[in-house]
């Protein structure tokens, strides 16, 4: 039985007379590794502003974790995790601070925040680096350290905007194993990615195109409906039109 | 036309640069392949003259990068990672000003931007800072070809950029190959290393091969076996499991297995998936690409 962590009916959103969201309906299945493609200008940041409560719609029905985006966007919030390749950590705070910091923002207890904190150090090889500064740190860690501080209050979505530009490639796979291992302990994983290998990782992707959802499927039923070989050559047909 | 010969460059303690050697030749496109903090944009400002290495020496068509620096400017286009083009100009006084820079007017070098001018043409009049991503990158790539360079330097164009963009990108580029322009770009994503004629893959301050993009693939020495199954996060872990694994990762739909030895064969590990009682099992040996010999070299 398959349940709805995230139902969106409808949505439109425009900004003046530019519909950036031009009626989207779909579902996110918990415990999924959801993938949210399009190109650049698309729509997919509008779209997940509005599903994180940091948004309105101007029309629809939304329903993120069991709450309603127009009247409970603070539920929403305690409820999801967020992360984005742009920004996630504090540069100028070490390790251990910004894990208080936002150990502190989700209203984790400090005996907990401690307990936990001690164990994701040690998974992530980190205890010797807790006393770091971010800024100084390559970019393979920020990214782990920065993914396992957006779930670090065991949220039930996690948001993840190009969580994966720019690192080596097996740092960038590393970072999948983490994904993996969240979906499999029931955190359902909303994901965009410009790397369309990555795609093939979902359970299922959509993809967008001007303000519309023109394809979503799992990988497999996607490059059969297209006659593609590759994720990539199924991006390349539905953006390209 | 770009010989860089045993370049070094520390930034306090860390080594950025670890003797560095490199040839390109005369109209060809060649790529720097690594990962964020390999040392690729480094190398490309002390090639442009707007950092000085350390030690070693490095030449532009000829020209040394300390001692004829300022010849160097005129000879050279760069494209920056970070869009750094006047945003609150237009298009249009972007490209101009760049122009006069040089010494030279839109007019003269039209030629040479047509194809890709063309396609923002009709936007001249928009702040650069009110353009989209492809529309900026677009806007970058004229202003760094008006002086009509020998040399084109384009550091990471297509990071963040999306998929048709970046294939649009790289058509860009082959066609200014054939207006007998000198390319040397940057990515890290190990997909573009195909579209260039040679390719160097930096690590950590360090080449660890130069060669043709097919070259670099044929000569690696390891088997490659990928796996396909319907649970791929249980099949990738089993597959570590596997008491001769080396390296398992995922690889798009498939997983890549090397062995510690290159004796595993595909049908041990098809018969070891089916014990575990995976589904839909697809095991079989592959040529590696890219990405597998920069992972297996790391």
């Amino acid at each position: 039985m398959k349940e709805e962590i995230i139902k969106v009916k409808n949505l439109v959103k425009k900004f003046g007379s530019f519909t950036a969201n031009d009626n989207l309906t779909f579902d996110v299945y918990k415990g999924e590794v959801f993938g949210f493609l399009g190109a650049n200008g698309a729509g997919k940041t509008t779209t997940i502003r509005i599903l994180s409560g940091l948004s309105s719609p101007s029309s629809g029905e939304l329903n993120v974790a069991g709450f309603d985006v127009y009247t409970e966007t603070e539920k929403i919030k305690k409820n999801i995790g967020y992360m984005s390749q742009k920004f996630s950590l504090y540069e100028d705070l070490t390790v251990a601070e910004n894990i208080r910091f936002y150990a502190g923002i989700y209203g984790i207890s400090p005996k907990h925040r401690k307990e936990k904190m001690g164990e994701l150090l040690k998974k992530l090889e980190m205890e010797n680096g807790r006393n770091k500064l971010i800024a100084g740190l390559p970019l393979g860690w920020k990214q782990k350290l920065a993914f396992s501080v957006a779930v670090f209050h065991e949220p039930k979505i996690v948001f993840l905007d190009e969580p994966t530009g720019g690192v080596d490639p097996v740092t960038r796979r590393k970072f999948w194993d983490m994904i993996y291992e969240a979906a499999n302990d029931g955190i359902t994983v909303f994901v965009t990615t410009h790397y369309m290998d990555e795609a093939e990782y979902c359970d299922r992707v959509s993809i967008m195109n001007e303000g519309k959802i023109e394809a979503l499927d799992t990988p497999a039923k996607l490059k059969e409906k297209y006659n593609a070989r590759d994720m990539d050559e199924v991006f390349l047909k539905i953006a390209r039109k | 036309m770009i010989a860089i010969k045993e370049i070094s460059k520390f930034y306090s303690e860390t080594q950025a640069l670890n003797k560095i050697s490199l040839h390109v030749n005369e109209g060809e496109l060649f790529g720097l392949i690594g990962p964020d903090g390999a040392g690729k944009t480094t190398l490309m400002r002390i090639l442009i003259t707007l950092l000085l290495p350390d030690s070693g020496e490095a030449k532009m068509d000829g020209l040394d990068v300390v001692k004829n620096f300022k010849k160097i400017r005129h000879i050279v286009g760069y494209m920056p990672g970070r869009f750094s083009l006047y945003q609150d100009l237009s298009v249009e006084e972007n490209l101009h000003f760049f122009a006069t820079v040089f010494g030279t007017t839109i007019d003269e070098n039209y030629d040479l931007i047509r194809d890709i001018y063309h396609q923002i043409e009709p936007f001249k009049k928009r702040r650069a800072g009110q353009l989209s991503g492809g529309m900026k990158q677009k806007l970058a790539l004229s202003c760094a070809l008006i002086h009509k360079p020998k040399i084109l330097v384009l550091d990471e164009p297509t990071t963040g950029v999306d998929a048709v963009s970046r294939k649009e990108f790289w058509e860009m580029l082959k066609k200014l190959q054939d207006k007998e322009i000198t390319i040397l770009v940057s990515t890290p994503y190990m997909d573009e290393a195909n579209l260039c004629d040679r390719v160097a893959l930096i690590q950590k301050g360090k080449i660890l091969d130069v060669d043709p993009p097919q070259r670099i693939t044929e000569k690696y020495p390891h088997r490659i076996i990928r796996a396909r199954s319907d649970e791929i996060y249980r099949l990738i872990q089993d597959l570590r499991a596997f008491d001769k694994a080396e390296s398992v990762f995922a690889f798009g739909e498939f997983v890549h297995f090397t062995g510690t030895d290159d004796n595993v064969e595909p049908s041990q590990l098809d018969a070891y998936l089916h014990k575990k009682n995976h589904k839909n099992v697809l095991v079989e040996e592959i040529n590696p690409g890219i990405e597998d010999v920069f992972m297996g070299s790391m």
